[in-house]
């Protein structure tokens, strides 16, 4: 049965059926309404929902309720992932899995309140310290989004990485009608022979980024490492659309993704025919197939609600075999489905 | 032979090699820790939280399950688990550069919530790790190598007394100060350690005990002056005793 559902309350209901009952966040627009969502959502279901001081401490409560096994998320926008960071690193080094949701909006600094997708070199190239990834998964419709939940909670316990829904304020705050998944066992989750639980039942455990041996810590970056690279290998999504003998190919995600998508019906009356590529992982992000269809036009125009942060990707995809032109606005401001058309021309030379 | 065993290693101390100076009061208060875990048959459902300072080996001295915390950010962390795991013993051991500077944040707020967790702050009046600077805490003219010519007031504000801070919280159940200069100040010591984690374990809140203690080495001392130093100065200004004691409403 579907419902009609604002964004974000659709991204808590579909947590809450993944099986997660640990939530923590601090208050901030455009993505408040999670937060309050899970205030009544979660003690329905026996879960814990607490408003932290800060994200600061957002991230560290999920740091420690991630420690003990449980599924534990967090919901913030750009400035409240930025105050993250530090924990984000240390959840990473720690090899502990979590789901942060990302509402993005206009930066940088205080910025706006709007929709962006300026946080991408933050979500996708580090943000915090050290040698770390995590997986970013784009949602560019709500049920998209309600379905990567799923996912994302069993990505990260799968390989003991963090894992980003990046939105935008526009996601989060639109409303569609959506079917949501079968609520999901909390209990019904992969083993963890790392957790704290107390040592009943085993050898006394250390969760841990640290060791002040440089080759000890090295062991554990080659470790992440070798994880990172089995991610690389096996969790690449992404979406094509009407790619197969297109004048252009038209790079895109989330939102601007779905705006480009009423693009390709007004340049298909024109007699363009653009295709859209996708990608639905931004880490790992689905270099290979970009560069087969590089093979296949002359232009990969790449289109962004900032001022060309994944295009720096598409081109390491495309590697010199098209042209990589850019169009993007940022700081709120969504370009129009006639705008991204008139920059498909000028691509073209029309 | 060995007629009677009168001191031995606690079980919940796991026997690693403490890496802390000579005459400084970490390990004491370790072991005391140690004694409180195996005395209230606790060690295998306690989660230790460990800072960032020289008590960041913490996790590898306890032998119970346990992590780093970031800097500072201890009791949010340790928030996060006691949440998860109402059941468990969640403790977190920070200094005073971590719980009275970088994250004062996170202890007022995890007090002010009536957190079930126990924090053991040490109170040395430096930042012993990264080599003796003036710590939230050190005293005025105190010279650290942040404050070559002493602690300025003027400059550098005043020594934060954190016990009698937190005290006024009503979510704080039990905040005691103490120090283990003397063989009797450790047995007191140790039952203040030890009414904190019954505090938890009955479910009645947060709990914090402040243990003053000596850093010879940053502090420019030997043993003996540095125990003097902390007996006549240090607790001239932080005074020993219990702050609240909030047990009685909170049963």
């Amino acid at each position: 049965m579907k419902m009609l559902f604002k964004g974000s309350e659709a991204i808590a209901e579909a947590a809450v059926r993944s099986g997660c009952r640990l939530y923590f966040g601090y208050p901030i627009t455009p993505q408040s309404e999670l937060t309050e969502y899970m205030s009544r959502r979660l003690p329905e279901v026996d879960g814990t929902f607490l408003q932290a001081e800060s994200e600061v401490a957002t991230v560290n409560m999920m740091y420690g309720a991630s420690c003990t096994g449980k599924r534990v998320m967090t919901s913030t926008s750009s400035p409240g992932f930025s105050l993250m960071m530090e924990g984000v690193s240390y959840m990473a080094g720690a090899e502990l899995p979590a789901v942060f949701i990302n509402v993005v909006r206009g930066g940088p600094g205080l910025g706006d309140i709007q929709p962006a997708q300026s946080d991408y070199f933050q979500a996708t190239k580090g943000g915090g310290h050290g040698d770390y990834r995590m997986i970013v998964l784009a949602p560019h419709t709500i049920q998209e989004a309600v379905d990567l939940m799923n996912l994302a909670f069993d990505l990260a316990d799968k390989y003991r990485m963090l894992v980003t829904i990046l939105a935008d304020g526009m996601l989060g705050q639109m409303m569609e009608p959506v079917e949501f998944p079968k609520m999901r066992d909390p209990n019904d989750v992969p083993k963890k022979d790392w957790a704290l639980t107390g040592a009943s039942d085993h050898d006394p455990r250390k969760v841990t980024s640290f060791d002040i041996d440089p080759y000890e810590l090295e062991k554990m970056n080659l470790r992440y490492q070798a994880t990172y690279k089995k991610v690389e290998e096996n969790e690449v999504r992404y979406e094509e659309f009407n790619t197969e003998e297109a004048d252009i190919i038209v790079v895109a995600y989330g939102t601007m993704a779905r705006i480009v998508k009423t693009t390709i019906h007004m340049a298909e009356r024109e007699g363009i025919k653009v295709g859209l590529f996708r990608p639905i992982t931004l880490w790992p992000f689905p270099y290979k197939r970009l560069n087969e269809l590089s093979d296949t036009v002359e232009n990969v125009l790449t289109v962004e609600m900032s001022y060309g942060q994944m295009l720096e990707d598409v081109k390491l995809g495309v590697n010199g075999k098209a042209n990589t032109p850019f169009f993007g606005r940022s700081a709120g401001v969504v370009p129009t489905p006639t705008e991204v058309l008139d920059a498909v021309k000028k691509a073209m030379g029309r | 032979m060995i007629d009677k065993i009168v001191a031995k290693m606690p079980k919940s101390l796991s026997g690693k090699e403490f890496t802390y100076c000579p005459g400084c009061h970490h390990g004491i208060v370790h072991r005391l820790i140690a004694e409180v875990i195996d005395e209230l048959g606790i060690r295998e459902k306690t989660l230790l939280v460990a800072p960032v300072g020289c008590s960041v080996f913490a996790y590898e001295f306890f032998d119970v399950d346990g992590t780093v915390a970031p800097h500072g950010r201890a009791p949010a962390v340790a928030t996060g688990m006691k949440r998860a795991m109402p059941d468990k013993v969640v403790f977190t051991y920070q200094g005073d550069g971590d719980l009275a500077s970088i994250g004062t944040a996170e202890i007022v707020h995890a007090a002010n919530r009536g957190e079930n967790i126990t924090t053991i702050f040490i109170n040395n009046a430096i930042y012993g790790m990264t080599g003796g600077q003036m710590a939230p805490t050190s005293l005025l003219g105190q010279k650290t190598t942040t404050t070559p010519y002493g602690r300025d007031a003027k400059a550098n504000g005043y020594p934060i007394r954190m016990s009698e801070m937190l005290s006024t919280l009503t979510g704080s159940t039990y905040i005691e100060r103490v120090m283990v200069t003397t063989p009797q100040n450790v047995l007191k010591a140790k039952r203040a350690i030890k009414k904190a984690f019954e505090i938890q374990l009955k479910g009645l809140g947060f709990s914090l005990i402040e243990v003053l203690s000596t850093c010879p080495t940053n502090w420019g001392k030997s043993p003996i002056e540095a125990g003097k130093w902390l007996e006549e100065d240090m607790a001239k200004y932080y005074p020993l005793g219990v702050y609240v004691d909030r047990t009685k409403e909170a049963e």
